[in-house]
């Protein structure tokens, strides 16, 4: 059973198309990256999964029920994005607070209050909480009764680098666990080594989805070699001939930049190694950044057209 | 049902921590000792008079406070909650909206009827102990029927603040429509239906007349805790219109949980179109 399908999806606001035929599912076990600008349907999307809007059309099942049915919110997390909880009230009376509305027990507000780190300031009234912690205390909300599913929109804003890591290795055990996790975020180099799946979202429009090689296949983006040789022009004519470069270029008279396409990638560093001479070799691939920026601009070519020329 | 209580619960607690039920039992208590000792003092003496003055002075008192500390107390009860980004959460949560507003509602209405139970209540209890000669049943029944009466108006504005609170998506908006409801009713009113039948010239229906009374709350409610002594003569301004209702005390009750049934169904409605 899947966490969540959405199939064929369509949503509009105002007659406005906010979602356009959007398929999209995950499975238990993984973690998927739902990446887009603001307002390219990220949040409505979460909003469908979590029940609180209906799509107008397409269909749509959340762990195998109909998405914001009391027994199918019970196994849910959800940390909503710059959630300022209730001043007055310290975290653990917060957290009991949300546990008694999950009807799970309030035996394990302790232990998530130590999950996230919150234990020495539990009783502090959320007041004084800073940003980081007001978030740390949010998760440890969508953490109770251990949901199925787990849905964090940008988790990591106002973590230092330390509770981001914690945060992740957190995730990954609940992933190995068979949560299914689905995780909102603008900072792409992040999240990147620790998702299974990446959706791209543009313009209410699902550009891209898939794991990390897939997108690389489908970006078909070149991949980057830099060599360092004491005899570059040799090396190039090395390639020349049978493998074709984009691009060539020698930043210095001991270094070789050459871009070929993906699918050239194994033959040309063959080829270049067994010239003979290289020193050091460096594979640059397409980071989550590279193919998110790629999908992004594929829809509008008048904004592709721009960034070329500026380019 | 417990989902309704956890919420109810954490208005009630948060109602005791931050002194809001404490505030309002002293002011009760206050005003209406206040009044049962001062009550005559234009007419030159200092003590207690009667109980149909009293309980007549602390209504035309009520209809000032109570809706205004009903609609401080409520007004921000779904707006508050979007604002902080608690209402998106809780919505997630096994929880429906109505069931939000119905915990929303339980917890307002207990800490309104708790601390006009108690302030008043108290006044009660210090008026039979100081004063030698005072009849206590009728005292009784008059400071139970206002006590009741008062409770009814409270969550009718309540509820009032809750249609407010469930359409507006900012605070200080709900909390200047939650003004201008007080002003409707508690001074608006009266002066329009006033204004009405003078420039009406009798042209209106007078078998219709009392009726108009029951639009406004603050008005079954006066008319409740003075018709009860059966002296019409207290009625006075607008209120004397009251003097021709075609039913008793029996359809006035029926008529307060009216007001406070229909502003609250009319909040639920708003509420489940209430975009998140």
């Amino acid at each position: 059973m899947s966490c969540f399908e959405l199939t064929q999806v369509h949503y509009r606001y105002d007659r406005q198309p906010v979602l356009r035929d959007l398929s999209l599912a995950l499975a238990p076990g993984q973690i998927l990256g739902l990446f887009g600008h603001n307002g390219a349907g990220k949040t409505t999307t979460i909003k469908l999964i979590l029940g609180l809007l209906t799509p107008d059309q397409g269909r749509l099942s959340v762990l195998g029920g109909e998405a914001g049915d009391a027994s199918v919110a019970r196994h849910i997390g959800y940390l909503p994005e710059n959630v300022m909880f209730y001043p007055q009230l310290s975290g653990r009376e917060i957290l009991r607070y949300f546990a008694r509305l999950k009807r799970v027990s309030e035996t394990q507000v302790p232990e998530l209050l130590a999950q996230v780190g919150l234990t020495d300031a539990a009783d502090r009234r959320v007041r004084t909480y800073s940003k980081g912690m007001r978030q740390r205390l949010g998760l440890a909300q969508a953490l109770l009764g251990s949901p199925r599913l787990l849905m964090l929109d940008e988790p990591t804003v106002g973590l230092d680098p330390v509770a981001t890591a914690e945060l992740y290795r957190l995730l990954q055990r609940l992933r190995d666990n068979g949560t299914g996790i689905v995780l909102c975020s603008h900072v792409l180099p992040g999240v990147e080594p620790y998702i299974d799946q990446a959706a791209i979202l543009s313009a209410g429009q699902l550009q891209a989805c898939g794991d990390l090689a897939q997108l690389r296949r489908q970006a078909d983006m070149p991949v980057r070699l830099s060599l360092r040789s004491g005899r570059g022009d040799g090396l190039l004519s090395a390639l020349n001939g049978h493998i074709p470069t984009l691009s060539t270029l020698q930043p210095g008279p001991d270094t070789l930049v050459v871009e070929v396409r993906a699918s050239d990638k194994m033959a040309a560093i063959e080829a270049l190694l067994g010239a003979g001479g290289v020193d050091d070799l460096q594979v640059h691939q397409p980071t989550l950044e590279d193919l998110y920026c790629h999908f992004i601009q594929a829809p509008s070519s008048a904004d592709a057209a721009d960034h070329q020329g500026g380019v | 049902m417990t989902a309704i209580w956890t919420i109810a619960r954490k208005e009630l607690n948060d109602s005791l921590r931050n002194r809001w039920l404490l505030a309002i039992a002293v002011v009760f208590a206050t005003l209406a000792m206040g009044i049962a000792w001062f009550g005559a003092a234009a007419s030159g003496s200092v003590g207690y008079v009667t109980t149909p003055a009293t309980i007549a002075s602390l209504a035309s008192l009520g209809i000032f406070l109570i809706p205004l500390i009903a609609l401080l107390l409520a007004y921000d009860a779904i707006v508050g909650e979007d604002e902080g980004g608690t209402l998106l959460l809780l919505l997630t949560y096994p929880l429906s909206r109505g069931q939000l507003l119905l915990g929303k509602f339980l917890g307002h209405g207990l800490i309104l009827a708790l601390a006009t139970l108690l302030g008043f209540g108290l006044a009660g209890v210090a008026i039979v102990m100081l004063v030698d000669d005072v009849a206590v049943v009728p005292l009784a029944l008059a400071l139970g029927r206002f006590i009741l009466s008062s409770v009814l108006l409270g969550w009718g504005f309540v509820a009032l603040a809750y249609l407010v609170s469930v359409r507006v998506s900012e605070k200080p908006v709900a909390a200047g429509l939650a003004l201008a409801v007080w002003f409707l009713f508690v001074l608006v009113f009266d002066l329009l239906l006033l204004g009405t039948l003078v420039a009406g010239e009798g042209a209106i229906r007078p078998d219709l007349l009392p009726w108009l009374l029951l639009l406004n709350p603050t008005d079954i409610y006066r008319l409740l805790n003075i018709v009860a002594f059966g002296d019409a003569s207290q009625l006075t301004g607008v209120l004397s219109l009251g003097a021709d209702l075609p039913f008793g005390a029996g359809g006035l009750w029926l008529a307060l949980l009216v007001w406070v049934a229909v502003p609250f169904t009319g909040a639920w409605a708003l509420f489940r179109n209430r975009r998140i």
